[in-house]
């Protein structure tokens, strides 16, 4: 069994206004010091054993699903459980 | 000709589509649902907007892994038109029938208004009843509705012509260049943000949107005359 942390954003090259907003919160908060945030989406994912290498498996659905690669990226973290 | 209005959980102007194609342009229409496998028969497909799937992980997101998207797609290799609008253009990307993406407005507001739109390609089957860079009253409804692409697409879909609406003297959503619609490069798959099938009749406010699905049925019969 393995658990997958997977993280997508926003390219560094798409404007994020909910990044935005929320930034302008928290310099009204008065933390003037945070100089970008930036929300992207957080999946856990629980994968069996799988036939093809896992990175294959993340890879593929996440190219097809969970990212779109025209406006997001998208890094992985697997982690192997006993 | 018959056209089918595809219905997702969540889709909320199929009635509107279907209204505006039967009851004023009185052509056939009839709903589609999304798990269905068959599109044998109709001659072109309307996508309506709403919240596909509740606009879940993206809009359009998982609306584009419907059972009948398969049959969109092969309809629209046909060469026989596919409209989307709203909801309807951001499965159309996210399906890869149309290039780019639809961001978040940029004012982070959901968008509802009377928009005013160019013509700026009146050369599709889905534009020749307007004159070029008319500008046309339309509804539109909101909340991601930023054209978004990168340099090289923007390139290819001015080398094209494939911009086919811009949105005239004020932009609501940030969208790149004031882009409001595109078509792909063969002419037959058109996606939109605003809402042509609600602007159909003066009751509605504008009749602006009523030549666009006149074009459509028009171009069509004159397709079929010379095949």
């Amino acid at each position: 069994m393995y658990n997958v942390k997977v993280y997508v954003t926003y390219k560094d090259s798409v404007l994020d206004p909910q990044g935005e907003a929320v930034k302008g919160a928290v310099h009204r908060l008065g933390f003037e010091e945070i100089s970008e945030i930036r929300i992207g989406k957080y999946f856990d994912i629980k994968v069996h054993q799988t036939a093809q290498p896992i990175e294959t498996v993340i890879e593929a659905i996440c190219d097809k699903l969970l990212a779109n690669v025209n406006m997001e990226t998208y890094r992985y973290e697997i982690m192997e459980e006993v | 000709m018959k056209f089918a209005v595809i219905v997702f959980p969540g889709s909320n102007c199929d009635m509107d589509l279907l209204c505006a194609v039967k009851d004023i342009l009185g052509e056939e229409a009839e709903y589609v649902r999304h798990d269905a496998d068959s599109l044998a028969g109709f001659d072109g497909v309307l996508i309506p907007g709403g919240f596909s799937y509740g606009d879940y992980l993206r809009c359009g997101a998982i609306a584009r892994f419907s059972t009948i998207i398969s049959e969109v797609i092969r309809l629209a290799d046909e060469g026989k038109p596919v409209f989307g609008t709203c909801n309807g253009f951001q499965i159309l990307t996210e399906a890869g029938l149309l290039p780019g993406t639809l961001l978040r407005n940029e004012s982070l507001h959901f968008i509802c208004k009377t928009v005013q739109l160019q013509v700026v390609n009146n050369q599709t089957n889905f534009t020749s009843e307007y004159q070029l860079d008319e500008v046309i009253q339309l509804p539109v409804a909101h909340g991601e509705g930023n054209y978004y692409c990168d340099e090289a697409t923007l390139e290819t879909l001015k080398e094209n012509q494939q911009i086919v609406f811009t949105y005239a003297y004020d932009n609501p959503n940030g969208s790149l260049e004031n882009i409001a619609g595109i078509v792909n490069e063969k002419g037959n798959v058109l996606g939109m943000m605003p809402h042509p099938e609600r602007a159909v009749e003066s009751l509605l406010g504008s009749e602006d949107g009523l030549r666009f699905f006149k074009s459509i049925v028009k171009n069509y019969g004159k397709a079929r005359a010379n095949a």
